[in-house]
């Protein structure tokens, strides 16, 4: 691999963190697409520590299979096979547990040591190689020491997996923090304070993986905040080693609301965005908009999606309490901003918020119900049908609309009185 | 056919269903809080707290088992794809 002069990574030599603690991961530089979903535009890396005790060495993740000799080697350089005793698992993700059959073999004294909710990932991951694995499941407070070095483990699920945790080594104050503060930024030269401006990675990063588990970063980052911390040592991107405390502090900002003082404390928020080509959508928009507005304790937007761009509703998404889609049905579908705006959510927390649908027709009029397939599937309750009007909405039928819109906003402030009991074939 | 009732309370709504009816094949449809991902006994996404009626469930399956334990399901919880309503139970989402 071709480094630059400054560069801190040498191929087949471990880069030392702290007395004792090394990085022995790889580096990949012509990544340019992460799972799909992210642009890397500078690669990645794919960070994997090693920590030397009096009693034994511990190997803190791995790297992607195809990085495996770059791991062996470099781990090679500062340790003995023999001596690992003890191979951490912060996150089961194949870039972390690529080289982990083959280290299995070669470090026959480790013992691996994962969150509870990791074991059924890992016999996934090993398949049928699991008989003579010796794991434990660990959990928050729990330690195992290697002489003169111990790690305390935090269970952290959600950042990004069910199965994340971090760990940190009490005697160094290192946090191996596993996803959580890492990026795809790759940069020979290692540490936060040597590498080129990696700020936009390090958001970028946050905004795609650990977005939708705000409220587990906030868990997380309150058992975090309690350590000194002199590094974080993340899976991805650089080494925080001057300063960390910052990243810390930025991400408690990125995972509180910026919008929360809009509203008032009583108050939920609904959003309704439509799609309308002869304007009879657009109408039934405003009648549903009207009734959600003669509720109380409700506060109503409306927005046409022709007129905006999909980021900012997003973000207006994450902070709303309801969501309502409105489409005409074209050749028998919703139309593309409506999916475009569905497909985009992946980066929200919409669980427990309330959906809903509506929309005019010609012929067909597909659409309501498939967007209420969508929203069902995005983990919204839809507690009540759409409306469906063919053509141009009549007087009753906007009648209709405005009590659809009632019924939502009172189902949201908890106010809606309907029957109680129902029969299966009502639904 | 044999009836049975299932309650949402996190919805305060109850349901006449035939019995043998899935918990999923309901709570959909009426806007419960239970939310869904494999739909398959497979990702314990669905598992739900059963309230009242624990025995009016059909028995979990060994399949079903193995993914509560997994997901360290408590000791009144069952997976909401997988759970059959055979006599009158009150569930909400765990």
């Amino acid at each position: 691999m071709h480094y630059m002069s400054n560069s801190i990574v040498k191929d087949g030599k471990a880069v030392q963190l702290d007395d004792g603690v090394y990085w022995v991961g790889a580096l990949d530089p012509d990544l340019r697409s992460f799972d799909i979903i992210l642009n890397t535009a500078n690669g990645t890396s794919y960070n994997s520590y090693l920590i030397k005790g009096s009693e034994g060495v511990a190997i803190v993740d791995t790297v992607k299979s195809e990085f495996s000799h770059e791991f062996f080697a470099r781990l090679e350089s500062v340790a003995d096979y023999s001596d690992i005793k003890v191979i951490v698992l912060n996150h089961l993700e194949p870039d972390h547990t690529g080289a982990l059959p083959e280290l299995l073999q070669r470090a026959p004294h480790a013992k691996v040591y994962i969150s509870e909710r990791a074991q059924g990932m890992l016999k996934a991951l090993l398949k049928s190689n699991t008989d003579d694995l010796e794991y434990q499941a660990v959990t928050t407070g729990e330690q195992v020491s290697l002489g003169d070095c111990t790690l305390t483990f935090l269970n952290t699920p959600f950042l990004h997996w069910p199965d994340t945790q971090c760990t940190y080594l009490e005697e160094r104050e290192i946090l191996f923090s596993g996803d959580v503060f890492g990026c795809h930024f790759c940069d020979s030269r290692l540490f936060n304070d040597k590498v080129g401006d990696f700020r936009f990675s390090f958001d970028y990063y946050y905004a795609h993986i650990m977005r939708p588990f705000k409220k587990w970063v906030l868990e997380a980052l309150d058992l975090i905040d309690p350590l000194s911390l002199r590094i974080i040592a993340p899976t991805h991107g650089p080494i925080l080693r001057d300063r960390p405390r910052r990243y810390v502090n930025h991400y408690r900002e990125l995972a509180t609301t910026s919008l929360s003082g809009e509203l008032g404390t009583n108050e939920k928020s609904m959003i309704i965005f439509y799609m309308s080509s002869y304007g009879n959508t657009a109408r039934m928009a405003e009648a549903i908009s009207a009734g959600a507005q003669s509720v109380d304790g409700v506060r109503v937007s409306l927005f046409d999606l022709q007129g905006g761009e999909t980021e900012p509703f997003v973000d207006l998404i994450e902070e709303a309490d309801a969501l309502v889609l409105g489409s005409p049905t074209i050749n028998g579908d919703a139309v593309k901003p409506v999916w475009d705006l569905l497909s985009s959510l992946i980066v929200v927390n919409l669980k427990g918020k309330l959906g809903a649908a509506f929309g005019s027709y010609g012929w067909t009029g597909e659409a309501v119900r498939m967007i209420e397939d969508r929203l069902r599937g995005l983990k919204l309750r839809v507690p009540k049908q759409g409306i469906r009007v063919k053509l141009i909405p009549t007087d009753e039928e906007l009648q209709q609309c405005f009590d659809f819109g009632n019924d939502i906003s009172s189902i949201l402030v908890g106010s809606y009185q309907d029957k109680k009991v129902l029969e299966m074939a009502e639904l | 056919m044999a009836k049975a009732k299932v309650s949402f309370s996190d919805i305060d709504l109850t349901v006449n269903v035939p019995a043998g009816t899935r918990v999923i094949e309901v709570s959909e449809k009426v806007g419960s809080g239970i939310v869904y991902g494999c739909r398959e006994c497979d990702c314990g996404t669905c598992i739900m707290e059963v309230e009242e009626g624990w025995n009016n469930l059909s028995e979990p399956s060994v399949l079903e088992d193995k993914v509560l334990r997994e997901n360290m399901a408590g000791r009144h919880q069952r997976l909401a794809c997988q759970a059959q309503i055979l006599g009158d139970v009150t569930v909400k989402p765990a």
